[in-house]
Formats: C-alpha cells, structure tokens, sequence
C-alpha cells in the first residue's frame, strides 16, 4: 500500500526504534480537532447509507422477535436433539466479538502496549454492543422470555432460587458481570473526552447533555490522580474477568457429558477463539470508520499491523487446539470421542468444519507477510473471512455434537428456518446501529490518553508540530 | 497574609473571589510552574490539564489515592457476598440434594464468587474514584472562565483558592505571571 510505503522497518518495529503511532498534525489541539470532527459535523453520506441498513436489519431483529414471542421457538430450527441450535451459537459468537475489545483496552494496557490508544475506545465499544446483542440469545432461547428472571437469585412467592452448581448458572453471572464491568471501564476511560465535547459544544443541548455525561470533570491533577488509579484497577480487574468469561462459556459445553464437548483443553481453545473473532471484528470495523472519518492519522498501518499479528498468533492457537481435538479422540480409545470427530470432518456437516479450517487455520496465515498485513484489501477480507470461520466453529461444536450423541437411537438433524437466520442477520443490525450511533455521538478515539502518549517526555518527535 | 475575614467577601453587590486562574502553553513550563507553586508554600491549589501529566504528582506534592484500598475492601466484600449468597441458598434457604453432594458444595461456587469479587471490585474503583474526585458535580466556579474551556484540549492551567492562606489576588497574580502563565484572571468576584 502506498501509506507505508514512506515506512522504514524501524519506524514499525517498538524494538528497533520508536514507532509512529499517528501521523500528521499532532498538536494537541490537532487531536482535539481530529476526534471531535467526526463528533460535531454532519457525519458523511456513507454513516446514512450504513445506518439505514443496520436500521433495516435492526426491523428485522424486532420483527423475528416478535414472531418469536408470538408463536414461540417453534418457528426456529432446534429441537430435540440439537435443542441449543442457532441461538446458543449466535450467544458464543457474540460473546466472543467482545473479547478482542477487553485485550485491547486492559490487557495491552497492562502490558503498556501504547499502539492500543488509538483504538481501545472503539474496541471497547464494540464489546458492550456484542455482549448486548450476546445477551438477547439465552434470554429469548428459553422459550418464556418473560419468565428469565428466574435466572437472578430474586427472592420470590414460588421460593424457588437457582442451582448454584450449574455452569449455565455460572454462565448469567459471568456474562452480565462482564457487560457492567466493561461499561464501567468504558465509560471511565471517556469522562475527560466527553468534558471535552462539552467545552467545545455550541449548542445548548450538546451542553446539557455532553455536561451531564462528563460529570463536572475539570481536569484537575487531584482528579487525574485518582481516575488513573481506578484506571488502572478496572484494567486489572477487566483482564482475569475477560479470561473468566468464556472460560465459563466454554464450562457450558465441557462440564456436560458429551462427545466433542467434554474436553479440558475447551477454556483455553474458547478464549484465544474469542480473541481472535474479536480481532477480526475490530480489524473489520476499524478500516470502515478510518475510511469514512479520515482517521487515517490516528488509525495507521502500524494498528493494523499489529492486529493481524495477534490475530495470526490467536489463528495458530486455534489451529493446535482442532490438531489436538483429533489427536486426543484417537489416543484416549474412546469410541464415542472418535465418532464425534469423525462425524465432524466426514459427517452431514463435514461442509461447515472444512469452511471453519479454511477460514480460522489457513487465511490468517498471509499475515506471515507484512505486506498483507499492511494491505487494506486483504485485512478487510481476511476479517471477514475469520468472523464466517469463527461463527461456523460454535455452530460445528453445538450442532455435530448434539446430532448424534451416544445413542443412535437419538440422532437427528438441524436444518436452521428462515427465522434462525432472520434472527441473526438482525443481530447483526443491533449490533451495527449501536455502533453508528456510538461513532456519530461519542468520541471513538480516547483523546485524553492519545495526547499523553504522543506527548510524553518519551514520545518521538517531542510535542509536535 | 493579607486580607482577614474580608477576604472571601468582597464588597456588597460583588460576589465573592473563588481564586486566580493562570494559564500555561506548555506541560513542561506547567510543571516547572508547579513546582515553584508547592515551594511557595501553596495549599489550597490544583493543576489543570487535557491528559495526565507524568511528574505533576511529584510536583504538586499530591499523596496517593483512596481508590485502591476502597476497591480491595469492595472486592473482598464481594467474594464474600457472593459466597454467603450461594451457601445460603443451597445450605439453607433451598437446600436441594443433588447426587448425594453436600449441600455446601463449595468448590462449585468458586466461579461466582469471583464473578461476584470482580463486580464489587470494579464499582469500588469507580464509585471510589467519583468519590475521591468528588464527582459528579453540577457546577463549578471554574467553568464561569471561558478561557478554562481550553483546559480539555490544548492548554494547561493553575488555580489557587482564595481559600488558601497565602491568597492575595495581586501577589499570587505576579506569582503566575512570572512563572510563565500568558494569561492571569480572576474567578468570581464579578459584579
């Protein structure tokens, strides 16, 4: 590409030498001016067009709903026995989305990763908006909506209360925790940016609001003191929550019984997986809003670089974690563990595994190259690839395994319905509103840590220009 | 010391001086700043500036923040609670025997206690943190300053409370000033 074509190695390389984390004016106001534009003008016409999709999907996702609520889950697929079908995926997908934004904003932040500043609030972003849509799926896959809070520990007139010891159990705490905490953590990190907008506001509802959501702050070095403490704790805190997670997620399947699923190698498997769906998210986002925003500057080749590697490090652990599923069928001599991997590769839905492989274990591997690593074309075709690979391997875990289980007595077929993939698709279009809004209305670079990084005493090219 | 008991009531029809505001170009003239601020004896005074300024701690002689404690006690309470919580329901408000496990079948309730320590955790770091930054406030005589809108984009400031012992509006004005400061106002104090 022609952006890095001015690049020397040393430039790119934080061993070598300093990297250029953004490019052109970086003043401080230069920054300012930079994140808040997008913020403050009428967005281009490409956020109408994307928005009146995603609202399109969005009708889509209340209609399915609703026909939901009306005739019941009969309208969907699953049924015994593959009772967890398209809406336990959809819920593992989504959850999973939001992994990548939790690594980029507290586990790089710990590791003082300083490329992450440019993107952890938008990454960020993209995980409350996933795990939102991730929350839709159990709760309407129950069946009586209406009766999930049976899942919260309410004391109630029936005294009943919830089993403890069930990983589903598990499961409602982990993912709603994680959704607090990340809003928590979200909405921390953007206090001095909103009081930001509120100070260039020139509207007196842009005021009202933007200084209603910025609480009072003033930028005072008492106050700084303690919001980075707190920074830093929610960072901590947000890393071995984020690991916890799909750790509990993955229990879902491994403490269960059955073949394909009853492995100890499935918390690690679902954690690198998620991180690596969720990068692919972030790269897929991230090249639209650079293009649409002009970000170009602050979203550089360098931030796309050092995604796909991490995608391709979180490819490869994907890799060896299918290269181990095959290997331990074989070696513990279990008949059903080898018929459940078999049945994946050579079974009805040998088409969805071979798709899966393609998409997680060898399109990631151009990243080996750093001119597909810095080309937008093959970053932007490569994520999506990923997202399709990483949605089939929760589809391939759920439906191959509970198709045909220990009796064959038993066996069935999933064949998902119009509304399964309406249903879907539509959360594809929650997902996609809530980040149109957050683009248009929030500032989606966090500008306060943006100017210490380019800033700091260390920093190369000293204050700017 | 000047002033006495006049000095945080101005005459009638004036509102009172909440301090003096001086404004920096730079990070680097607002620590040197700072620090001449702290050796002249100031205490009632604070920074203002668009990112964390690394140094000004040290600078301003600011002390370390309640926010980790508060999160470690939250944290643990916690865990706790969500321990408590699940013994209670499965030892004693429901108990519901289930392949003959014990009723408190602790170790089954290890991934929620953490859950739980994770949640309460958080909230202490950021209810400590409004806490401790007493935040959120509705208004503050800071924002009367057109010039302090500046404060979150490019522009680094100081104010000294009238409060402080040592306010004098024209000293601790020449004291800004010579630190540097390209701009000097007065907050409050306005007919």
């Amino acid at each position: 590409m022609v952006e890095t074509a001015g690049w020397t190695a040393a430039e790119i390389d934080p061993i070598e030498g300093r990297p250029v984390l953004i490019r052109g004016d970086r003043s401080l106001h230069g920054i300012t001016e930079t994140v808040a534009r997008p913020v403050e003008w009428s967005p281009p016409r490409g956020w109408y067009i994307a928005f009146g999709i995603s609202l399109a999907l969005l009708g889509l996702f209340v209609l399915s709903l609703a026909w939901l609520f009306w005739e019941g889950i009969g309208i969907w697929g699953n049924n015994i026995p593959v009772a967890w079908g398209w809406p336990i995926t959809n819920f593992v997908f989504w959850v999973g989305i939001g992994h990548a934004g939790t690594l980029i904003s507290a586990i790089l932040f710990l590791f003082r990763q300083k490329w992450r500043t440019s993107i952890n609030r938008a990454a960020e972003a993209m995980t409350l908006f996933a795990v939102i849509c991730a929350l839709v799926f159990p709760a309407i896959h129950i069946g009586r909506p209406w009766v999930a809070y049976w899942l919260f520990p309410v004391p109630n007139q029936m005294e009943t209360w919830p089993q403890f010891r069930s990983p589903l159990m598990w499961d409602v705490f982990a993912v709603n925790i994680y959704f607090t905490v990340s809003l928590l953590f979200w909405y921390l990190g953007m206090i001095p940016d909103l009081a930001t907008l509120r100070d260039r506001s020139t509207t007196l509802i842009r005021r009202l609001v933007y200084g209603a959501l910025a609480l009072g702050w003033r930028g005072s070095h008492r106050q700084w003191a303690h919001y980075e403490k707190a920074y830093l704790i929610l960072a901590g805190l947000a890393t071995p929550l984020v690991i916890s997670v799909h750790s509990v997620v993955s229990f879902d399947f491994a403490v269960a019984n059955m073949p394909g699923w009853h492995t100890t190698i499935f918390p690690p498997y679902f954690v690198a997986g998620a991180i690596f769906s969720g990068m692919a998210m972030v790269v897929t986002l991230m090249l639209i809003c650079r293009v649409a925003f002009r970000l170009e500057n602050l979203i550089t080749m360098l931030h796309f670089d050092r995604m796909a590697r991490l995608i391709l490090l979180t490819s490869t652990m994907v890799g060896y974690a299918y290269g181990v599923e095959i290997f331990i069928a074989w070696f513990s001599g279990n008949a059903f563990e080898r018929y459940a991997v078999l049945n994946r590769a050579l079974g009805p839905y040998a088409w969805a595994y071979w798709v899966m492989v393609g998409c997680n274990v060898l399109a990631p591997q151009v990243f080996w190259s750093r001119r597909a690593r810095t080309s937008i074309p093959v970053l932007f075709i490569v994520s999506i690839l990923v997202n399709v690979g990483m949605w089939l391997e929760r589809f391939v875990i759920i439906v191959t395994t509970l198709h045909r289980s220990f009796l064959p007595a038993s066996w069935g077929a999933f064949i998902p319905t119009f509304w399964d993939v309406a249903t879907l698709a539509g959360s594809f279009g929650l997902f996609f509103t809530l980040f149109c809004l957050f683009v248009r209305y929030l500032p989606m670079v966090a500008m306060s840590e943006l100017k210490a990084v380019a800033h700091a005493p260390s920093a190369a090219g000293g204050t700017g220009s | 010391m000047s002033g006495g008991e006049d000095r945080h009531f101005a005459a009638e029809g004036r509102r009172a001086v909440w301090g003096i505001l001086g404004e920096y170009e730079s990070a680097e003239k607002l620590l040197a700043a700072c620090r001449a601020v702290r050796e002249a004896g100031h205490t009632r005074w604070d920074a203002h500036t668009p990112y964390p300024v690394h140094g000004l701690s040290e600078a301003m002689g600011v002390e370390g923040s309640p926010v980790a404690r508060i999160a470690l006690a939250m944290g643990l309470a916690g865990a706790a609670g969500g321990m408590g919580l699940q013994w209670w329901v499965s030892a004693v408000g429901a108990p519901l025997l289930v392949s003959g496990k014990p009723f408190f079948s602790w170790p089954a309730f290890v991934p929620i206690m953490f859950e739980t320590a994770i949640l309460l955790g958080a909230a202490g770091a950021f209810f400590g943190f409004l806490g401790a930054a007493r935040l959120p406030r509705h208004h503050h005589e800071l924002f009367d300053s057109r010039r302090f809108e500046r404060s979150t984009d490019d522009r680094f400031f100081i104010s000294i409370e009238s409060e402080d012992p040592l306010f004098d509006p024209r000293r601790s004005e020449a004291l800004l000033r010579s630190l540097g400061a390209v701009h000097v106002e007065l907050i409050g104090g306005a007919p």
